[in-house]
């Protein structure tokens, strides 16, 4: 047990590295912009005294590593600094759009992780059938489709057509969870079918390689049925890759929102990301950027560790 | 090299008299053209049939060493026939676009070409891969002789905004500034795959170099080049793309630069691991006592053996790269206006899916349908190299 802890305990070392490095060149950004972000907020008329004063202010003529680790306590401590576009706290504008985009992502792993799960099992269970095929075909083809492209045939059939669902699902502290759920039901929807396929492929070809080891083997001449076979044996033996691809594909629903986001325009972290983008507005970018990257990073972190705590074979490694 | 000439082939084989006369014919053709109407553009026209006549030379100076068979001879006629009908028949437009037929026509000989080599191989094939090889032709066919397909010009306003379909000759409409519809679409394919296949390679260069060497130094340089390689990865790539596109801005060069970049590490990783496995090898071993240095043995010794995956990794990586760019685009952050590409115009004429309208799904659609292609004859071509059966 001490070895385990032993290797979780560098894992988290590790990625608390990578966390300070990717921080690091987040805020290199700002090193590389053109003028600076003096003359950035004041405009080009202002006269060269006030930006050498307002530079001043912000700290600007100041050494860079003392601004990165200026810049980067006050992430810690929830204080962004102000966008460049509308002069508000940063902390002010991503508080509720990261609540967002965190439910649709929650509403969205709700939806795929047991969905990808059982239809999988099941493609390993009827494995090379008619079933096994035409699932294999869809989630080839739904890899491939861009995110956008899912989007809109889904506004199209299940909004415009049927009138089931709203098309933009614009969401406000106010409503109850269940009316925030069915507005981000086409959104969830789609972020659902694209990461479906990669769990779904994955927990069919864990659950396949096991198949021919000998208890295998041995349970199905005991008599067992192919169903009970692979829940009480395969399974629990599969777990560690699947736990894997599932973890990668929460972390990729995260980051995957950005474009589900701005087709649905919901008020998330994502969209806010885009308008920063386009207005080039660095302090939001870098506040955003670190904030995806750091539940990017966690995610996979989570990912590696609960692959050595369920892989025996990790567990005692020789 | 030829040291024969083209009269003195053997008797058994078909005389190479069929492509001179049409080699002469076009000649005698543009001759009565340009005499007929001679102006600006037909500079360029002239340059294109410059060049259509060398390429023929060059094939058949090459042809004059390989086997020769009917399809060789056809493969060498097509494009000059080719040319030459196109530019009889359509003349008025043939001003503008001579070198997209010319490269229209190579492609179709190319695949001719690869068709007639691997028809054994080819001819297995299961009928996925060759819905993702006919696909794949047609979108470079179209790609690469975009000006020979589209009807208009590819930013000309040439009727009112959202055109139904099939109205005064707008076979699919026009979009939200008066601009048909098909004509960006076909100018799009150019654009878009153009990009995505120029940042692939750039990605295949970098990683490619990068996990060779790697690979075949190890020790320090193998330290340095994995643990950056892991930073940059450990940012999730759509997000580190918008934050440079930031600060650098976006016009193609830096797309491109930027994608490659990031896209690079993917490669970094495969090219290294398959590397990995060869540098132990003997022969590299011997290559390397004989006092060949690194990028001998890189070039000569690895890449050969490391072919098949790679090959297999460019396909991937290329829908990835295109599905990045067709999703910044389509974010407004891609390729700029107005140029015609196919993520903006999902964009663009985005209002009218709420009308039930499926316009804004067709260039979804067609990057869809590229990617699917390439995907089925990837999975075809994994298969094939690695003897893998559908038991994984």
């Amino acid at each position: 047990m001490g070895k385990l802890m032993a290797m979780i305990v560098r894992r988290l070392a590790l990625g608390l590295l990578t966390m300070v490095i990717v921080s690091f060149i987040i805020f290199l950004g700002v090193l590389f912009l053109p003028g600076d972000l003096a003359e950035a907020i004041l405009g080009q008329s202002a006269t060269p005294e006030t930006v050498a004063a307002f530079r001043k202010e912000l700290g600007l003529d100041l050494p860079w590593y003392v601004r990165y680790f200026d810049w980067l306590f006050g992430m810690m401590q929830g204080d962004m600094g102000v966008s460049l576009a509308n002069k508000r706290e940063i902390s002010e504008l991503i508080g509720v759009r990261l609540k967002n985009t965190l439910f649709l992502a929650a509403l969205a792993s709700i939806i795929s992780v047991p969905l990808a799960i059982i239809l999988g099992i099941l493609a390993a269970l009827y494995r090379n059938s008619f079933y096994d095929r035409a699932v294999n075909v869809l989630t080839l083809s739904s890899i491939s489709f861009p995110e956008f492209f899912v989007a809109y045939i889904l506004i199209l059939f299940l909004s415009v057509n049927a009138g089931w669902f709203p098309s933009i699902s614009n969401i406000s502290p106010g409503l109850s969870i269940w009316e925030q759920a069915y507005r981000c039901a086409l959104p969830a929807l789609v972020l659902t079918l694209v990461v479906i396929a990669h769990m779904m492929r994955m927990t069919r070809a864990a659950i396949i390689n096991l198949l021919a080891s000998p208890y295998i083997e041995m349970a199905a001449l005991k008599g067992m049925s192919r169903g009970r076979i692979i829940v009480k044996h395969a399974l629990p033996n599969a777990l560690a890759p699947i736990i894997n691809v599932i973890v990668i594909n929460l972390a990729y629903l995260v980051v995957g929102v950005v474009v589900v986001e701005v087709v649905f325009v919901y008020p998330g972290l994502g969209q806010l990301l885009v308008d920063s983008v386009s207005k080039r507005d660095i302090p939001v970018v870098q506040a955003s950027a670190l904030l995806f990257a750091g539940t990017y990073i966690l995610l996979n972190l989570t990912a590696d560790v609960l692959s050595i705590a369920t892989n025996p074979r990790l567990m005692h490694p020789r | 090299m030829v040291t024969t000439t083209v009269d003195s082939a053997s008797p058994n084989q078909p005389s190479p008299w069929a492509s001179r006369i049409a080699v002469t014919t076009v000649y005698f053709f543009v001759l009565v053209l340009f005499l007929k109407n001679f102006n600006a553009d037909t500079w360029s026209a002239l340059l294109g049939f410059v060049a259509i006549h060398v390429y023929s030379l060059v094939v058949l100076r090459f042809w004059n060493n390989m086997e020769r068979t009917t399809a060789g001879n056809t493969v060498i006629i097509t494009p000059t026939l080719g040319y030459l009908l196109i530019a009889g028949l359509f003349w008025d437009g043939f001003s503008v676009w001579p070198w997209s037929t010319f490269l229209g026509l190579v492609v179709i000989q190319i695949s001719a070409f690869a068709a007639v080599t691997y028809w054994r191989g080819l001819s297995k094939a299961p009928p996925t891969a060759w819905f993702g090889l006919v696909v794949i032709l047609l979108y470079v066919l179209i790609a690469v002789s975009a000006p020979v397909i589209a009807p208009f010009g590819e930013s000309e306003i040439v009727g009112y905004e959202y055109e139904p379909w099939g109205k005064e000759g707008f076979l699919l409409g026009t979009d939200n500034l008066g601009r048909d519809m098909l004509t960006r679409l076909v100018y799009g394919a150019r654009n878009t795959i153009g990009i995505a296949f120029a940042t692939t390679c750039l990605a295949f260069f970098i990683g490619g170099v990068g996990g060779f060497l790697a690979a075949a130094s190890g020790g320090f340089v193998d330290q340095l080049l994995g643990r950056l390689v892991d930073v940059m990865m450990a940012i999730p790539s759509l997000i580190f793309i918008l934050m440079i596109l930031t600060i650098t801005g976006t016009s193609i060069p830096m797309l491109i630069v930027v994608i490659g970049v990031l896209d690079s590490t993917r490669v970094f990783r495969l090219a290294r691991a398959v590397a990995m496995n060869i540098v132990v090898m003997d022969y590299v071993e011997v290559a390397r006592l004989r006092g060949e240095g690194m990028w001998w043995v890189m070039r000569r010794e690895v890449l050969p053996n490391a072919m098949a995956p790679l090959v297999a990794e460019f396909g991937l990586r290329f829908c990835f790269v295109f599905l990045t760019l067709s999703a910044l685009s389509f974010l407004g952050l891609g390729i700029q206006p107005p140029l015609a590409d196919w993520g903006s115009m999902v964009r663009e004429n985005a209002t009218l899916i709420t009308f039930g309208d499926i316009t804004p799904l067709l260039p979804a659609a067609a990057i869809a349908l590229l990617t699917v292609g390439v995907n089925f004859v990837v999975d075809w071509f994994l298969q094939i190299t690695s003897g893998l059966r559908d038991d994984t």
